[in-house]
């Protein structure tokens, strides 16, 4: 037996959350999640979280468990070694009922920063002629930090964002440096743009918790000060190079021909 | 300028402050250390001693620039913080304040260290 | 609909849960920062007595002096060492250093904020090893 403490909020009916608790029989192998669900199945159905994909993919159990910004997925309920668990909503949002947050500025700041690749060529984006060519050591670059699932832990864990409601963040920065870091992109100085204000890149000061709580392995702190790095010692930056598609290069002995496309394109079409 | 400038410059000043300051409150507060490494400095707050150093050019020069650097740094830190708890409408009138705090107490403490340096000997 | 804010506040600089060190480091580097830049205001203040001549300093410094300032300058003298030792530290890993580089991720992970761990461990050996040496000067000796 486990006993659940867990942060109740109804708007309609409460002024402020308060705890209630539960017990749950915890076996081996279940995780905090599981327990959620087992408490809305059979002791309290009003009880309200997030919750999708339940293997730490979706971003959307996340919550504050135990003293640490958590997935409830991710988290196994025997790691905690305690029986008594804890559980509230993020810290730093506005709750919405019990354990849903509103993740939309976590949201809105994402985007600030342009998340997407913003090409050298737009005319090559748009009709294409050629791939775009990258090496795995160009790819890892940036590829941790694409891991990123927008659940927004990092930014519960940040000392700088419990003060401040404007900060970017570090969910926001780590995906500005990600696409900066990518050589097909060309977008850096609209992105520096965004970052680099009051509230901006340099608000951070490397107290780290981001990095220990993301779930991903996505280290925000490292994409914030690689950043900080390349603002003030510049950077070089190198261009995907375009290569021919495949049918126009000969396989290499003993690599097997790509299936046919399923798809056929007319003729014209891009 | 943009925010990365203050930053940069604030960083710079930090790294030059580690020296200067370290020193600073080496020779001023730390005087059996330093007696202990050959550099007895008797007394370092006595009012000649003071003027002393007052009127020698590198003590001079040191003086101006640790005010520079400490002010511009701690000045920049001051608002990085307050701009995190202060309301948008504020945070211009913040930057100004801190400006104008940082002016008027470079100038007097300049004003003092050159003034200092021009008083006769005790 | 009514939602209740769960921002932390100053409050979250303090204590938020469970982190490692670095982020307490985050609270006391700002709370040092603000202690040295209120003193220095007040130090350009007092030092500039000396213009009046050595009556007025003397003067001043009496007033400065016995055991309630003497403590008092000591926690300054500290705020100033670990400002500085950790102020080196930040200098560093904020330019990149010592935290590590982007790479392929495996499980268990390995965060930048570990890999400066080794840096932080040794600052804090000095900031320790400069607070006994200058607490033995001003107190002991």
């Amino acid at each position: 037996m486990a006993v659940f403490k867990i942060q109740r909020y109804d708007p309609e009916k409460d002024g402020r959350p308060y705890f209630q608790t539960y017990e749950v029989p915890v076996e081996q192998g279940m995780s905090i999640l599981d327990c959620l669900f087992y408490i809305k199945e059979r002791l309290d159905a009003t009880l309200s979280f997030r919750a999708s994909c339940r293997m730490g993919i979706c971003g959307s159990c996340a919550m504050y468990i135990n003293g640490l910004p958590r997935l409830a997925c991710e988290t196994q309920v025997t790691s905690l070694a305690t029986d008594t668990i804890e559980v509230r909503p993020l810290p730093n949002y506005e709750v919405i009922k019990d354990l849903v947050v509103d993740l939309a500025p976590l949201f809105e700041k994402h985007q600030r920063v342009r998340p997407w690749i913003i090409p050298y060529d737009p005319v090559e984006l748009d009709r294409p002629t050629k791939e775009y060519h990258q090496s795995p050591a160009e790819l890892e670059r940036y590829l941790q930090f694409a891991y990123c699932l927008k659940c927004g832990l990092c930014l519960a864990a940040c000392p700088t964002v419990a003060t401040d409601q404007e900060f970017i963040g570090p969910q926001a920065l780590a995906q500005a440096f990600r696409y900066n870091s990518d050589t097909r992109d060309g977008g850096d100085t609209e992105r520096m743009a965004a970052v680099d204000t009051l509230h901006g890149l340099w608000r951070c000061h490397m107290a780290g918790a981001c990095a220990e709580v993301c779930p991903k392995g996505v280290d925000p702190a490292l994409a914030i000060q690689l950043m900080k790095r390349e603002a003030v010692f510049g950077k070089k930056k190198g261009r995907a190079r375009l290569a021919d598609p495949p049918h126009a290069v000969k396989l290499l002995p003993g690599i097997l021909k790509a299936p046919e496309p399923t798809v056929k394109r007319s003729e014209g079409e891009i | 300028m943009r925010e990365s400038r203050y930053w940069i410059l604030s960083l710079v000043a930090a790294a030059c402050l580690v020296v200067l300051l370290g020193t600073h409150l080496f020779l001023m507060h730390l005087d059996t250390l330093l007696a202990y490494l050959g550099m007895a400095n008797p007394d370092p707050l006595d009012y000649s001693a003071v003027m002393a150093r007052g009127r020698s050019g590198g003590w001079v020069g040191a003086y101006i620039l640790l005010l520079a650097f400490s002010l511009y740094h701690g000045l920049y830190g001051l608002r990085s913080v307050l701009s995190e708890v202060v309301s948008p409408p504020g945070q211009r009138m913040l930057t100004w304040a801190v400006i104008a705090v940082g002016f008027i107490a470079f100038t007097w403490g300049t004003y003092v260290v050159i003034k200092s340096s021009l008083m006769g000997g005790v | 609909m009514r939602r209740y804010n769960n921002r932390l506040g100053i409050r979250g600089w303090i204590y938020a849960g469970n982190y490692g060190l670095e982020r307490y480091l985050y609270f006391l580097h700002r709370i040092s920062g603000l202690g040295l830049i209120l003193y220095l205001l007040l130090h350009i203040g007092v030092t500039s007595a000396r213009i009046y001549g050595g009556a007025a300093w003397e003067q001043t410094m009496s007033l400065l002096s016995g055991p309630a300032f003497k403590l008092g300058e000591y926690v300054l003298m500290a705020g100033a060492i670990f400002h500085a030792a950790n102020g080196l530290r930040l200098i560093i890993t904020e330019l990149g250093m010592c935290i590590g580089t982007p790479g392929r991720q495996e499980y268990p992970y390995v965060s930048s904020v570990r890999k400066q761990r080794p840096l932080m461990i040794l600052i804090m050996i000095v900031i320790a090893v400069l607070l006994l040496l200058s607490g033995v000067d001003f107190f002991l000796v």
